[in-house]
C-alpha cells in the first residue's frame, strides 16, 4: 500500500473513532447535568432563571471537549497537514 | 471543500489579502452601526414608541438585567463590552441563514480575536477594581502552589472559548453542507433552523463566561461567600 493511501486510511479510520468517543462521554454529562436541572426546576421553580442560566454556562463547559473532538475530526478529514506533505511528496 | 472562510480570498494587494472573513465582518458591522444609526435618530419617550427602538429598549434591558445576576454588580460598567460582544456574536451567527453569508463566526480566526479581548479585559477590569497588588495576589489562592494552574487556566479557558464558538458555527455549514449531498431540500433546512437556536445560544454562553470570567476578577473573595450564602436574587426574565 502506498503512503498516501496508508495516511488516508488511517485519517479517516481515528476520525471516526474520535468523534465516536468523544462524544459519549459529554452525552453522558449532559445528560446527568439536564435531568438534575429539571428535578431541581421542579422542587424550586421559582429559582428556574437562575437555574437555566447555570445549566447553560454548564453545559457549554461540559460540551466544548465534544467540540474539540469534533474540531479534531474535521481538520482530519478536511484539512489533515500529513496528507498535504503526502501529496507534496508524490507530486515531485 | 473548505473548512474556513479565511481560505477564500477575494482581492489581494500585494501582501494585504482580503478574505471572506474580513468582509463578511465588516458586512456585519455596517449593518450593526447603520441599523443603530437609523433607530436612535428619532428616539422618544413618549407612550408610542417606534418599533425599532423598542427592540433595542428590550435588548439593552435584557442585557443589563443579566449582567447584573452574573455579576452581582451594577451593570454600568460592563455593558459596552459584553453587549458589544453578545450583539455581534448573535448577528454574525443569525445572518448565516441568509444564502451566500459565511458567517465570520465560523472561522477561528474571529472567534481567537474575540477571545483574545476577553483574555485582555479580565485584567483591566480586574485591576482597574481592586489594583494591581490585590489582582496579582487572587492568582496565590489558596495558596502559592496553585500559581502555574491558575496562570495556565487563564490561556485554557481562552482557547476553550474561541474553539468552542468555532466549533459550534462550523459545525452547523459543515453539517449542512453533507447533508446536502444526500439528503438534499428538506433536512438542511430543518438544520438551519436548528443553527439559529444555536448561534442564539452560543452568543449568550460567550458573552455569559466573558461576564463570569470578569466577574471572578473584579469581585474580592469575601465578598463572593457573603453573595453566595444569601439567597440568590431572582433572574431577570
Amino acid at each position: 500500500m502506498t503512503d498516501s493511501g496508508l495516511i488516508a486510511m488511517v485519517s479517516i479510520f481515528t476520525a471516526g473513532l474520535t468523534i465516536a468517543i468523544g462524544s459519549i462521554g459529554p452525552a453522558f454529562g449532559e445528560a446527568r447535568a439536564v435531568a438534575q436541572a429539571l428535578s431541581s426546576i421542579a422542587q424550586q421553580p421559582d429559582e428556574a432563571p437562575t437555574i437555566t442560566r447555570t445549566l447553560f454556562v454548564g453545559l457549554a463547559m461540559i460540551e466544548s471537549t465534544a467540540i474539540y473532538c469534533f474540531v479534531v475530526t474535521m481538520i482530519l478529514i478536511f484539512a489533515n497537514p500529513f496528507w498535504d506533505h503526502a501529496i507534496q511528496t508524490v507530486g515531485k | 471543500m473548505n473548512i474556513s472562510p479565511d481560505n477564500i480570498i477575494l482581492i489581494q494587494f500585494g501582501v494585504v489579502k482580503i478574505s471572506a472573513t474580513l468582509l463578511f465582518t465588516w458586512i456585519v458591522m455596517v449593518f450593526l452601526v447603520t441599523g443603530s444609526y437609523l433607530i436612535t435618530r428619532y428616539l422618544s419617550s413618549d407612550v408610542e414608541i417606534a418599533r425599532g427602538q423598542n427592540l433595542l429598549e428590550i435588548l439593552v434591558s435584557g442585557l443589563r438585567s443579566q449582567i447584573r445576576d452574573v455579576s452581582q454588580q451594577e451593570a454600568d460598567p460592563f455593558l459596552p463590552f459584553i453587549g458589544t460582544l453578545f450583539i455581534f456574536i448573535l448577528t454574525a451567527n443569525l445572518l448565516s441563514v441568509i444564502p451566500g453569508f459565511q458567517s465570520p463566526t465560523a472561522s477561528l480566526s474571529t472567534t481567537t480575536a474575540l477571545a483574545i479581548c476577553v483574555f485582555v479585559a479580565v485584567p483591566v477590569f480586574g485591576v482597574g477594581d481592586r489594583g494591581w497588588l490585590d489582582y496579582l495576589k487572587q492568582y496565590t489562592k489558596p495558596t502559592i502552589f496553585m500559581l502555574p494552574f491558575t496562570v495556565l487556566g487563564e490561556f485554557s479557558r481562552t482557547l476553550a472559548l474561541a474553539v468552542r464558538l468555532y466549533g459550534n458555527m462550523m459545525s452547523g455549514s459543515v453539517i449542512a453542507a453533507i447533508l446536502l449531498g444526500f439528503t438534499p431540500l428538506f433536512f438542511p433546512v430543518v438544520m438551519q433552523l436548528f443553527g439559529l437556536l444555536t448561534g442564539t445560544i452560543q452568543a449568550y454562553i460567550f458573552s455569559i463566561l466573558a461576564m463570569v470570567y470578569i466577574a471572578s476578577a473584579t469581585t474580592a473573595h469575601q465578598q463572593v461567600a457573603n453573595k453566595f450564602s444569601r439567597s440568590p436574587n431572582k433572574g431577570g426574565n
